[in-house]
Parts: structure tokens; C-alpha cells; sequence
């Protein structure tokens, strides 16, 4: 049996080099001192200072962040409350219509959502006088909208999952529905929760279309700044930077790993 | 939860019933559903100079007469100008294309890694959704980099001695079906390797025992028992790829027509807003059978589970 697993092997490992081959190259290419990609002519940091000292892009970059932290923190929210539905609540009327208009933003294309957010905010603007001009609000509304699907379904496993006896064990003890729920069920699904949140945020930080629909002037996000730069040809600053972003993700990754790895273990040696 | 019949409890439930249900409904009702309509409306109204631009579909008239436009031009323009068509059916064949790619290479990656020893499928697993943490935008551009004439590919054929003149790939639809399946490829892996490792390994052994061969069992056991997970994984790959705008714009040339990016040029390089969300009604109708496979599919699933 072990013979025959080597063309599986293989077969993954290509899938693993197809993967992770231009994100290397990307790396190696932000240390070449020449702004060309295919000549390499020495080591050198020169990218990463210009982009410190790129002041649209940081502006941009600091924008996204915000807009990001805003956006996964309301979608928690929502989402959290769209499984806590979906789970607790059973066959409720318009269940189906719900369960549709939880997936349909996950495959929806970009260019659809951000083209219909955008006519509903002009729409609004027209009719209500709300919201005045677009920026951060519009934008970060775009984003709840379909990060909230996202954290839904992150969510919903999680509590699908649950053990339900600890709950069931407080509510005999005489606890409130809303005490159980506060301090017993969202500690069990905290890792979903900072899961969805994660995700939520680097969604936001990554759309370039929906929030070219819905952004209005001096509202430009990073995706926007790079998006631009991009079109102009290879550019050493943008490898710098997805260096940097790799770098980031990666340290998150480790952290949350020896976290989830060592902390129920630290914890249990505590009791 | 078994709701006891005396009243504050039964309140209770009805008050979380509003929280739970009523909120993120009103949200997706206002921001998701309401929008979609709003496209509809703005399909059959006509292009005009001034803020907005396009025309009101009803007006209350001097007279007290409500007036009401419908203007189909937009769609018999979209039936009638073969750009548009052309674009509709590459779409749809860049999406098929890169879809049974994703499965072809997501496959066997998602086979090795479900039947891989315990403690090493997680951390396995995580390497597949790990570049999907990072950019899109620049997973997309590090290609324009490995594609272009004067490229890494390129140079590295060149001085392998496999090719004599460089190759253009970049600009060209195979560089948007490689830009597709490399950012897609996740969205393949991940059902069909939730799909995968819940099969019960003793279906196998039994068709062992009876003298079936590996690959004859897996014809005819493990292929037909996964294939949920390849139509779900073949739906997050095939739907948003029909649209995709940002693929086809850096990595396609001018005879990659995609409907995203015509979208995208109606709207902000033309300013013709009708016929922009007339594009996207025409997309929307189109991606409703596939979407409405796949929601079957989930809650067939969910039955049986």
C-alpha cells in the first residue's frame, strides 16, 4: 500500500509549489536592488524605505485598516446572530429566504455587489439625503454586507458543533437564557468568533472592486493605491509590501497555532 | 431547547427570535436584497447627463399623472451587439475551463491530504489557506512578473534550452486561466476535503475484501460518495469566476472579453450606468441556475448529516 502513494505525493507536493512559488519569488524579487524582475543586481532595502516614505500608501493603507477593524467587528455582530438563528431557532418562517440571502454574497461577483451597493447609496442620497457624499461609511456598509455571510458560516459550525450539556446543565442551575448565552456560549465559541473577526478583516483589506464602486473622492483604500501602481507594470515598492503583508499573516498563523495548541493544554495544567 | 409555556420564558424567545432572526434579515433585506432591486429598476431606465445619471423610473407629471419608463433598449443592445454576447460566453468558458482545472489539480491534493496520517492533516490543510490570507490583488500581480516576455518563466525556458524565442503568455487567456485556478484553487480544496475525510474508510476496505482494486474502488465508491463536495467546490470556483474583474483586466489582453470587466469599463470608463446594471441583471439571471444547484445541494446535505 505505502508503494502506490507516491504519485499522490507528488501530485501534492506540485499543488504545494504552484501555491507558494510566486509568493517566494515575490519575496526574493522585494531584496533586488534593480527595478527590473528578471536581473538580479544585489541586496538591497531600498524598496521597503521608499514605501515608508510612499505617503499616499500609507494614508491609503491606514484607511483599509480602519475600515477593516469596523467592518469585522459589526459582521461578527450580524453574523453571530444570523447562526445563533440558524441554529437555535429551528424552522422559523422564511427560513429558506434567510439561508438565501446568507449564501448568495458568498459567490456573488464583485462587480454586481459593488455596482448595486453603489445605486442603492445614490438612491438614498437622492431620496433620504443619507448617506451624504461616500467614503469610510459606504464603504465599510459594503463590506459588513458580505463579511457578515462569511462570519455566519464560521460561526454556525462552531455552535453546530457545541457540546450543548454545559448549557443545559446552567439553565437547570436557573440561569437566564441570556446569562447562559452570555457566559457560557460565547466563551465556547470564542476561537470562531476571533476566526470570523480575522476573516472578516482581511476580506475588507483585500476588495478592490466593491469599494472602487462605493468609495467617493479622498477616500482611496489600499487595494486601490496598489491596484493602480499595478496597472503601471511590475513595480519593486508592491513586492516590498507583499513581503511585508506575507510576513504579517504568517506571524498571525504561528500565534494562533501555539496559541490554540498550548493554551487548553496551559490551561488545563492551571486547574 | 424545549420553550416552557408559562410567559416570560415564551417572551424571551420571542425577543431573541427578533434579535437573531429580525436583525442580520433587515440588514441583508436592505443591503443585499434592496440594491439587486434597485439594479433591476436602473436596467430599464435611460442614460442622461446630470446627477444621477440615468432616468427616474416613475414621475408624478404636472398634470397628476403618474408617468412610468420602461426602457428595454439596454437589454436589446446587450442581445444585439456581439461584443457583449462574446463576452457572456468566454465568461462562461474561462469559468468552465478554470473550474475543471482547480477540480483536475484540487482533487488529489484534497485526496492526499484527507487520507494523510491525523496529526499532519491540519497543518496541511492550513498551507492551503494560508495565500489566501494574503492579497489577491498581489497573488495576481506576482504573475505578471513569472508571465511576461521578459519574465522569470521565461527566462528560465530560455536558459533550460527548451524554447529558442520567449513566449507570450501574459496578456493572453492562458494567463488568466493560470491567474484563476492559482487564486481559486482554495475554494476547490477546502469542501472537497471536508467532503473527503468524513468518508468512512471501511466502505474501501469492504470493496478490498471482496477483490475490488484500489482504483477500480474509488471508480466506483469514493468518486460517486464525494460527489458533493466536487459540485460545491465546483460552484465557489465556477460562480464568482463568471464575473471575476480583476483576473481578466491584469492578466488578459484585448481579446480576453469577460463580462466583469465590460461591467466595469460601462460604468466607470463609459459612465453608462443603465447598461452597466443591465450587464449585471443579465449575469445575475444567468449564475441563478448554478446558485440554486448548489443551495439544493447544501440543504440535501444538511438533511442527511
Amino acid at each position: 500500500m505505502r508503494r502506490r502513494r507516491w504519485p499522490l505525493l507528488s501530485l501534492l507536493a506540485f499543488g504545494y509549489a504552484f501555491l507558494y512559488v510566486p509568493i517566494l519569488l515575490l519575496i526574493v524579487y522585494s531584496f533586488n536592488e534593480s527595478r527590473l524582475v528578471t536581473v538580479w543586481s544585489g541586496f538591497s532595502i531600498k524598496w521597503y524605505r521608499e514605501l515608508l516614505h510612499n505617503q499616499q500608501l500609507l494614508e491609503a493603507a491606514w484607511l483599509s485598516v480602519r475600515i477593516a477593524a469596523v467592518n469585522a467587528t459589526l459582521a461578527v455582530v450580524l453574523g453571530t446572530l444570523a447562526a445563533n438563528a440558524l441554529v437555535r431557532h429551528g424552522r422559523f418562517r422564511g427560513r429558506n429566504a434567510f439561508e438565501l440571502l446568507l449564501t448568495a454574497p458568498l459567490v456573488m461577483p464583485d462587480v454586481i455587489i459593488g455596482l448595486s451597493m453603489l445605486l442603492l447609496f445614490v438612491a438614498m442620497q437622492h431620496g433620504l439625503g443619507w448617506p451624504d457624499g461616500r467614503g469610510f461609511t459606504t464603504i465599510a456598509i459594503a463590506h459588513i454586507t458580505f463579511s457578515t455571510a462569511y462570519v455566519a458560516v464560521v460561526v454556525r459550525t462552531r455552535l453546530a458543533q457545541m457540546d450543548a450539556s454545559l448549557e443545559e446543565a446552567a439553565m437547570d442551575l436557573g440561569a437566564r437564557p441570556l446569562t447562559v448565552y452570555l457566559r457560557i456560549t460565547l466563551p465556547l465559541i470564542a476561537p470562531a468568533l476571533l476566526s470570523g473577526w480575522l476573516l472578516a478583516f482581511t476580506l475588507s483589506l483585500d476588495d478592490l472592486v466593491i469599494a472602487s464602486f462605493v468609495s467617493g473622492p479622498g477616500s482611496t483604500t489600499l487595494p486601490m493605491v496598489v491596484y493602480s501602481s499595478v496597472r503601471m507594470g511590475v513595480s519593486p515598492q508592491i513586492n516590498a509590501l507583499a513581503t511585508l503583508i506575507v510576513a504579517v499573516v504568517t506571524l498571525a498563523v504561528i500565534i494562533a497555532g501555539v496559541t490554540s495548541l498550548h493554551g487548553p493544554r496551559a490551561a488545563r495544567r492551571r486547574r | 431547547m424545549p420553550a416552557p409555556q408559562d410567559n416570560p420564558p415564551v417572551r424571551r424567545q420571542r425577543l431573541s427570535r427578533v434579535v437573531n432572526i429580525g436583525l442580520p434579515y433587515l440588514w441583508l433585506g436592505v443591503f443585499f436584497l434592496l440594491p439587486l432591486l434597485i439594479v433591476l429598476q436602473i436596467s430599464v431606465a435611460e442614460p442622461r447627463l446630470g446627477q444621477p445619471p440615468y432616468t427616474p423610473l416613475w414621475e408624478w407629471l404636472e398634470s397628476g399623472v403618474l408617468q412610468i419608463q420602461v426602457n428595454l433598449q439596454n437589454f436589446m443592445l446587450v442581445w444585439e451587439d456581439s461584443i457583449y454576447l462574446i463576452a457572456f460566453l468566454n465568461s462562461l468558458w474561462v469559468a468552465l475551463v478554470c473550474t475543471l482545472l482547480c477540480l483536475l489539480i484540487g482533487y488529489p491534493m484534497a485526496y492526499a491530504i484527507a487520507t494523510a496520517p491525523q496529526r499532519w492533516r491540519i497543518p496541511l490543510l492550513m498551507l492551503v489557506i494560508l495565500p489566501f490570507w494574503t492579497s489577491f490583488l498581489i497573488r495576481v500581480y506576482a504573475w505578471i512578473g513569472i508571465l511576461k516576455t521578459n519574465g522569470l518563466l521565461n527566462h528560465l525556458l530560455l536558459a533550460l534550452g527548451v524554447i529558442d524565442t520567449p513566449l507570450n503568455i501574459l496578456h493572453t487567456q492562458t494567463a488568466v486561466y493560470v491567474g484563476v485556478v492559482y487564486s481559486y484553487l482554495p475554494f476547490m480544496i477546502l469542501p472537497l476535503y471536508a467532503n473527503l475525510s468524513r468518508l468512512d474508510p471501511t466502505l474501501l476496505e469492504a470493496a478490498a475484501d471482496l477483490g475490488c482494486r484500489p482504483l477500480r474502488a474509488f471508480v466506483r465508491v469514493t468518486l460517486p460518495l464525494s460527489l458533493a463536495g466536487i459540485v460545491a467546490g465546483s460552484m465557489l470556483v465556477f460562480i464568482p469566476v463568471v464575473g471575476e474583474f480583476v483576473i481578466p483586466d491584469l492578466l488578459g489582453g484585448p481579446e480576453t472579453l469577460m463580462v466583469g470587466k465590460l461591467l466595469w469599463t460601462e460604468f466607470f470608463g463609459n459612465k453608462d450606468w443603465p447598461l452597466a446594471a443591465a450587464l449585471a441583471i443579465v449575469l445575475l439571471g444567468l449564475l441563478v441556475v448554478p446558485f440554486v444547484l448548489m443551495q439544493r445541494l447544501e440543504r440535501r446535505m444538511e438533511e442527511t448529516s
